[in-house]
């Protein structure tokens, strides 16, 4: 099926998200939209879904204009969609996800579930997924859930699938899986559009690549370019991929973990027994595919988990058992992986979300009352001091972009006299410029002696930042390894498998 | 330093592997100890402390059986006893269950209970009857409207819009049933009516909490406070001076099913009831069925767990939620019929008397499941009738207890007695298109 959008715009109040872009998709090809977060590549997609309506322009299948008044419509005409959050009822089975909404029923409406199930193993067996229909999907691993989306939009005949960032979940492994995947469909002659930010996929697969960036298509790249070609014209200027540090200068044994236990409310144990130390002006990365520990592991760190056993001694210290005020006041810096829920009040101002984690007394508070002169003055030099593209001190912390806000947290957390600093996804759906701005910070936290602990599940960003890695797996340390492992090595690490001759970096 | 090794499985062709199996807690498991032991204390130290020689007879057989069961007649102080061993024996059995780690069976708690209960029954009726046949046959008529109304309540959860106005819809249900019943002398009539009742009140509810977004919570308790004022209103001013021709509504007739109603035990329990219980009986298999085996039911339940992802396979998601609770409402309504219909052929103010908020509770203590919702109203029914029956034979313990037995058993039940429960994962939470 051949895609065409002409001029599609969308605007959200006065923020225009899409500003006129037009984009062909031939058959049997993989055609990228790359672009960084924020750029308007999932509201396009939403727009061709008939989830969004376009305030301007055209979509044309197969030389036919449509108006799609909802999802329902797309579907029947032939676009299937893979979601980046997906889109399946954790408690339903496979085969109730995939008949949802398009259902063959018997009399007064009875459901066929065969025939569901019979779908299911037939196309399953066609791509070699290896789904089983009768699998609840919430017990299904993300690889998984992801193939069974898959699965829900070939089952409605779907010509033209959109995968919209769907590596973000995925294993370096599963990645490589999804790539064969999406080949395979384009020798079936399906039409793909893959959304993505990661320049290294797109030139593995791409055909075609369109570039995005701000709501407008800024051009066509070969997908032979170079990463920073690519990446130059994503951002719209020359960007600096690695991360410049100097060699460690470590000192004495600052975090030790011993023998840490984290049971979750449900009773699940989800960290089980992770010993390691880090060493002052040391970067301690923790990479992993997303739940296997890593939030349970940060939280605990700061007092935030329930049921905690073992010991986290911080320069002697014993933190388990201290409340997290205590933890913070010993000098624990904390950026949380959902600054949205935990990072912010969106509905504070940045100068009260400056403030938040001294909000007891000195400097900001004052027998009770709050020091707003003080804080003002704090709050104008940390804004110059990190960036903070934002129209005063009195903005909402809500109405700032991704990478804005990101820089309000790490600004709040590195200006305090820190003994260890834990940076959970501290860089998750921030644009390149802050990206690299926070990568320089983190840097310096650790050439300033102060032992620092990151949580990444982006594999790139875990080799720019680490001294040693740790990998995690369903709780427990596969192996605690030096920053040069190769990423294969690593990657399989990350499904729980460790390589035989593979040794421990010693601390 | 701790290493995994996990094989990857061949049949995955080397794909991801299974999901982890992690160590769990046998959530839940010291609970079932605990109640027990309660219990059992509970029910030897009433027997130490207030010793009934005599006999109790429980009677089995209704006036009109056709095979007549005969009386059984028991020693109350040894059969007491004999039942606080057996309830101990459970006890020492969960606790053995709870230290091996081992998962509680459901069996247990039902023997237990059975054991309590007769125990107890044996003690508070000595040198009396219990009349076991009208014991249950009551609990089951007393649990209508609370069955009709979890119903309810478990549809409109379902699809995701928390139905707090589950009290209102029975107490208008109960008003339009009287009224029309009186006007039309007929009972259908009536039941008709309260059906449309309950729906009307559901659709108010969808109009702010579907529409317009407003805390579903306040919406159901100011709809139910609503429905107070105007039905207390509407019969000072209306029913009461004309009481003959607008509030003498022509009930239900008791209507026994022939050769069922004859089954000894259950038939006078179930089947010598009247055409409301038994059109109860038709609702709630036919809601069951709906719910999982039907495409109307999947998509319900789609709704209500994650309404977005309804959305993107072009299900509507609130004109699902808009239909699922007018349906629940309609059923609820059924449920208010019963109070006009059947137990009282009058309508009088406020007389559901928190009945809706015990229907919620069995929402909860059920899981959101239909059957199991219909168990727990069932429950809670048995314990109002015993309430009566045991202040009927005198029975020693205070009748102001009794009369909070009802409440003492939703809050044990809500307090989550069966482990945790989980609502739908949507539920009140308002779905906005963009």
């Amino acid at each position: 099926m051949r895609l065409v959008l002409r001029g599609i715009t969308k605007r959200f109040g006065s923020v225009v998200a899409n500003d006129s872009i037009s984009l062909t998709v031939e058959p049997g090809e993989i055609h990228c939209l790359l672009g960084e977060n924020g750029a308007g590549k999932s509201t396009l997609m939403n727009v061709l879904y008939g989830l969004y309506k376009a305030d301007e322009g055209e979509i044309e299948l197969d030389g036919v204009v449509q108006n799609f008044t909802g999802p329902g419509d797309a579907m029947a005409a032939g676009i299937g969609m893979v979601h980046q959050h997906f889109m399946l009822i954790p408690v339903f089975t496979v085969a109730e996800n995939v008949m949802l909404g398009n259902e063959t029923t018997g009399f007064a409406g009875k459901l066929d579930l065969d025939a569901a199930r019979d779908r299911v193993t037939e196309i399953s067996d066609r791509f070699g997924f290896h789904v089983k229909p009768e699998a609840v999907v919430e017990d299904l691993p993300v690889g998984v859930q992801q193939r069974v989306e898959i699965i829900k939009a070939l089952s409605r005949d779907a010509e033209l699938l959109v995968f919209d960032e769907p590596t973000a979940v995925l294993t370096p492994q599963e990645t490589d899986e999804l790539m064969d995947i999406m080949r395979q469909l384009k020798e079936a002659g399906k039409a793909i559009v893959f959304i993505t930010h990661k320049l290294r996929e797109v030139r593995a697969v791409a055909d075609r690549i369109t570039v995005i960036r701000l709501g407008k298509v800024v051009g066509e790249a070969d997908p032979k370019s170079s990463n920073a070609e690519l990446a130059s014209m994503m951002v719209g200027r020359p960007v600096e991929l690695t991360v410049h540090k100097d060699e460690p200068k470590l000192g004495a044994d600052a975090l030790v973990v011993k023998d840490l236990r984290v049971v979750d409310v449900a009773g699940h144990t989800q960290v089980d027994g992770l010993s390691f130390t880090i060493r002052a002006g040391e970067v301690l990365a923790v990479a992993g595919v997303q739940g296997n520990g890593q939030t349970e592991l940060t939280e605990a760190l700061l007092g935030l988990q329930d049921d905690v056993s073992g010991s986290i001694v911080l320069d002697g210290i014993e933190l388990v058992g201290k409340s997290t005020r205590r933890i913070l006041d010993s000098g624990v810096g904390f950026i949380p992986e959902d600054r949205q829920v935990d990072g912010l009040v969106p509905n504070f101002t940045i100068a009260e979300n400056l403030m938040l984690n001294r909000s007891f007394k000195s400097p900001f508070v004052k027998n009770g009352g709050l020091r707003m002169g003080a804080l003002r003055e704090f709050a104008q030099q940390k804004l110059k001091e990190y960036d903070v593209r934002a129209r005063d001190i009195d903005s909402l912390a809500g109405n700032l972009s991704g990478g804005n806000q990101q820089k309000v947290v790490v600004a709040r957390e590195l200006s305090r006299d820190l003994r260890l600093l834990v940076a959970a996804q501290p860089t998750r759906g921030v644009d390149v410029g802050s990206i690299e701005f926070i990568h320089k910070q983190v840097v310096a936290t650790r050439d300033s002696g102060i032992p620092v602990l990151v949580v990444s599940t982006e594999l790139d960003e875990v080799v720019a930042l680490a001294d040693r890695i740790m990998v995690l797996y369903r709780g427990q340390v596969v192996g605690i390894v030096s920053a040069d492992t190769p990423r294969e090595t690593l990657g399989l690490m990350m499904t729980g498998e460790r390589p035989k001759d593979l040794e421990d970096v010693a601390v | 330093m701790s290493t995994v090794t996990t094989p990857t499985p061949a049949d995955q062709g080397g794909l991801a592997p299974d999901p982890a199996v992690t160590p769990t807690k046998a959530a839940g498991a010291k609970k079932l100890p605990i109640i027990f032991g309660v219990m059992v204390a509970l029910l030897a130290i009433t027997l130490l402390r207030s010793s009934h020689e005599g006999d109790t007879t429980f009677q089995l057989a209704a006036e009109s059986d056709f095979v007549a069961l005969p009386d059984i007649t028991v020693p109350s102080m040894l059969t007491a006893w004999l039942m606080v061993l057996v309830c101990a024996v459970a006890l020492g059995e969960s606790v053995r269950r709870m230290v091996a780690h081992v998962r509680q069976p459901m069996w247990l708690p039902i023997v237990f209970a059975l054991a309590w209960m007769t125990g107890f029954l044996s003690w508070a009726a000595a040198d009396g009857r219990i009349r076991v046949v009208s014991l249950f046959a009551g609990a089951v008529a007393l649990a209508v409207p609370l069955v009709f109304g979890a119903l309810g309540g478990v549809l409109g959860e379902r699809a995701g819009v928390v139905n707090i106005a589950i009290e209102g819809q029975l107490l208008f249900g109960a008003f339009a049933a009287a009224i029309t019943a009186s006007l039309t002398g007929s009972p259908w009539a009536g039941l008709v009516a309260a059906m449309v009742a309950g729906a009307l009140i559901a659709l108010i509810l969808g109009l702010f909490a579907i529409t317009y977004f407003v805390d579903q919570v306040i919406v159901g308790v100011v709809l139910n406070v609503l429905v107070v004022g105007l039905t207390n209103f509407l019969f000072r001013q209306v029913l009461t001076p004309n009481s003959d021709s607008l509030n003498a509504p022509v009930g239900f007739e008791r209507m026994p099913i022939p050769v069922l109603g004859d089954i000894p035990l259950v038939g006078p329990i179930l089947f010598r009831q009247t055409a409301l219980v038994y059109v109860l009986y038709a609702v709630v298999a036919i809601v069951a069925y709906a719910l999982y085996r039907t495409r109307w039911g999947l998509r319900v339940r789609a709704v209500g767990e994650h309404p977005k992802a309804a959305d993107t396979v072009g299900i509507k998601v609130n004109l699902t939620r808009y239909r699922t609770i007018l349906l629940a409402g309609a059923i609820a309504g059924m449920g208010g019929a019963y109070y006009t219909l059947v137990a009282v052929n009058q309508f009088n103010r406020e007389m559901t008397g928190g009945a809706g908020y015990i229907a919620l509770a069995a929402v909860i203590f059920g899981k959101w499941d239909p059957i199991r919702a219909t168990l727990a109203a069932l429950l809670f029914g048995f314990a109002t009738n015993l309430q009566g029956v045991l202040s009927a034979i005198g029975s020693p313990v205070p009748s102001q207890f009794m009369l909070m037995l009802p409440y003492l058993v939703t809050i044990f039940a809500v307090a989550g007695l069966v482990g945790r429960s989980r609502p739908p994962a949507a539920d009140g939470v308002p779905y906005r298109q963009q």
